[in-house]
């Protein structure tokens, strides 16, 4: 069994502090990523405040504007949006180095239904200047998340979730490089398939299942959704000519936005965008929220079916 | 005896300053009150009423209080400072060209394109603790920065000056509650309560209701004042050392403060004076204009 995103990142937080005493968590009263221990490990290195975001922002700001580097954790939904004036105007705007930790993102987070489950905080976050957006697919990834996020300087939010998913990375030859998309599977040019976060492991079963019917696809996983790896996506656009996002967010302001920016600046090319699409989540079973809301393993197939089908141009016609 | 009664008494044993001091304040207070004046004129647009009722605690904080070094306004021991009503910001413009952090040359560059001296305290001001503008969020952050100073072993403080209807903004009471809290004893804020806000009189618009008593139960030291008393500013800034927590400022000033068309009257929150109010406002301060 791998450990939930969230778990990941905060059990390597705590591993980091051992040897790092150059950062400090500020809290609320959440569980969110299994560091409510912090504080106990690393006395005067925790501050909780409590069921308020607004000071929590405030607050570590402040301990930024002094020089420390500072890891605020809360849920996704209200770290994005009960704060989120803080985080523009005294994390984004000042440039500070705080790391924000937004966990329990999407669909995925499941029975806890619609207010609890964030699927704009990307669009928001995307949106503040200075701001850098990573999101982790697995234990794995989220790990490595947790170190580059300790050893980068600036605003930085970083999305985590609810519920384990297995592991697509191998920890032995991982890198996680901040603002570089990773190529994880290059069947051929039928197709690229762009995702992040934990929808990842099913961009991976839809390859493989394209690959059996004769379409063969490039997955390219983009754990720095801000700033875009714009590069790495052209050539994608260029070599393969159709493209489908996915991600656990609502396809507004999101990946499936970011990318739609980038191709259409510079190669416009056929696109579909798996997602939450424009509508409120509810509670229930994580994929069988993915079911009903278009974002399953077979969706991701039929829509890079549809883009194989459009970029010809007899297909038009017809 | 009251907190008021106690912090006085406390005061006339042991104070720091003299009558030159306060003159000499007094002094300074006036050209902080001319240099509002002009640089809201010059640019026709700014906020003079919230600026003017602060100018005398703001003056004692740069002047007397605070332990800054003008020749090197990123000290990291020096005391801070966060305007959090941002709106008022010619005052601390004002303040920090009085007192040598900032070149006169600004003065004349209020609001305007590439100006170091934003509608509201941007990033890059030399003096400039904090953006702000927003109200409510100011405590918040000095709480940060007065824990920072406990973590480095510092033993700077924290100024906050907030405004009195800004204390309608609910973030305010989460800070005052975190500062209890956290026991952060070297934080101060000052209310600078002038009775106005944009659309008329406090009590009219959202009533704060005992405010003295609500930072008290919020588990805050309270001092009350008339905040355009220099020497009640001294005593309460002098007082309110070494408390052992949180210590709220309550300063009953005037909007307009010093400028008799604009005092008491709300309509003076954001507007800029025509050259006649201007000249008029500089000959009631008994100085010359620039």
């Amino acid at each position: 069994m791998t450990l939930a995103t969230r778990i990941a990142f905060g059990q390597e937080l705590i591993d980091i502090a051992r040897t790092n005493k150059n950062f400090i968590v500020c809290s609320t009263d959440t569980k969110n990523c299994g560091i409510d221990n912090f504080g106990q490990l690393f006395p005067n290195r925790e501050y909780c405040f409590g069921i308020a975001e607004q000071n929590l922002v405030g607050s570590a700001s402040g301990f930024a504007a002094c020089g420390h580097k500072v890891i605020v954790t809360a849920f996704a939904t209200f770290i994005s949006m009960r704060s989120c004036e803080q985080v523009r105007s005294y994390i984004c705007y000042p440039n500070l180095n705080v790391t924000i930790v937004g966990t329990h993102a999407g669909l995925q987070d499941g029975g806890d239904g619609a207010t609890h489950q964030a699927i704009e905080d990307v669009a928001i976050m995307r949106s503040f200047p200075n701001m850098t957006i990573i999101q982790p697919s697995d234990e794995v990834s989220a790990r490595a998340a947790a170190r580059s996020a300790i050893d980068f300087a600036g605003p930085l939010y970083v999305r985590l979730h609810r519920d384990s998913v297995r592991n697509i990375h191998e920890a032995d030859d991982y890198c996680f490089r901040i603002g570089h998309a990773d190529i994880l599977r290059d069947y051929g040019n039928d197709l690229a398939i762009i995702g992040t976060g934990i929808l990842m492991e099913k961009v991976l079963d839809a390859a493989d299942m394209l690959k059996e019917v004769g379409i063969k696809c490039r997955v390219i996983e983009v754990h720095t959704i801000k700033p875009l790896d714009v590069v790495t996506i052209v050539r994608a656009a260029r070599e393969t000519g159709a493209i489908v996002t996915v991600e656990d967010h609502n396809i507004i302001g999101g990946l499936g936005s970011a990318v739609a920016e980038v191709i259409s600046e510079n190669l416009p090319t056929i696109l579909r965008r798996i997602g939450v699409k424009d509508t409120f989540g509810e509670s229930g079973d994580p994929e069988s929220l993915f079911t009903k809301f278009g974002m399953s393993t077979n969706h991701i197939v039929e829509a890079a079916k549809e883009v194989v089908l459009l970029k010809r141009p007899e297909a038009w016609e017809g | 005896m009251d907190n008021r009664d106690r912090a006085l008494r406390q005061m006339m044993n042991s104070r720091s300053f003299t009558c030159d001091d306060i003159a000499f304040l007094r002094d300074k207070a006036r050209l902080i009150r001319k240099d509002i004046i002009e640089m809201i004129h010059n640019v026709q647009s700014g906020h003079p009423g919230g600026s003017l009722s602060a100018v005398e605690i703001v003056t004692s904080l740069y002047f007397h209080v605070m332990n800054i070094d003008p020749r090197n306004p990123n000290w990291e021991k020096r005391d801070r400072f966060i305007l959090s009503k941002g709106h008022t910001c010619p005052v601390l413009y004002a303040a920090l060209i009085e007192r040598g952090i900032l070149s006169p040359s600004h003065l004349s560059t209020l609001r305007k394109t590439g100006s170091l001296l934003q509608g509201h305290p941007g990033i890059n001001t030399p003096g400039v603790d904090m953006p702000s503008g927003s109200l409510g969020n100011g405590l918040a952050v000095g709480i940060g920065m007065a824990l920072s100073a406990r973590m480095n072993r510092q033993n700077y403080r924290v100024y906050v000056l907030m405004g009195d209807g800004e204390c309608q903004e609910g973030m305010v009471w989460e800070a005052a509650m975190a500062a209890a809290h956290h026991n952060v004893d070297n934080i101060i804020a000052i209310v600078d309560s002038n009775k106005l806000q944009i659309r008329g009189r406090v009590e009219a618009v959202l009533s704060l209701g005992a405010i003295l008593d609500k930072w008290r139960s919020f588990g805050w030291h309270t001092i009350e004042i008339d905040g355009n008393d220099m020497e009640q500013v001294l005593q309460a800034f002098e007082a309110a050392a070494g408390i052992g927590k949180p210590v709220v400022i309550i300063a009953n000033t005037i909007k307009g403060k010093g400028i008799s068309f604009m005092e008491g009257d709300p309509e003076w929150h954001g507007k800029a004076p025509n050259d006649e109010q201007t000249a008029q406002a500089i000959r009631e301060l008994g100085l010359e204009a620039m």
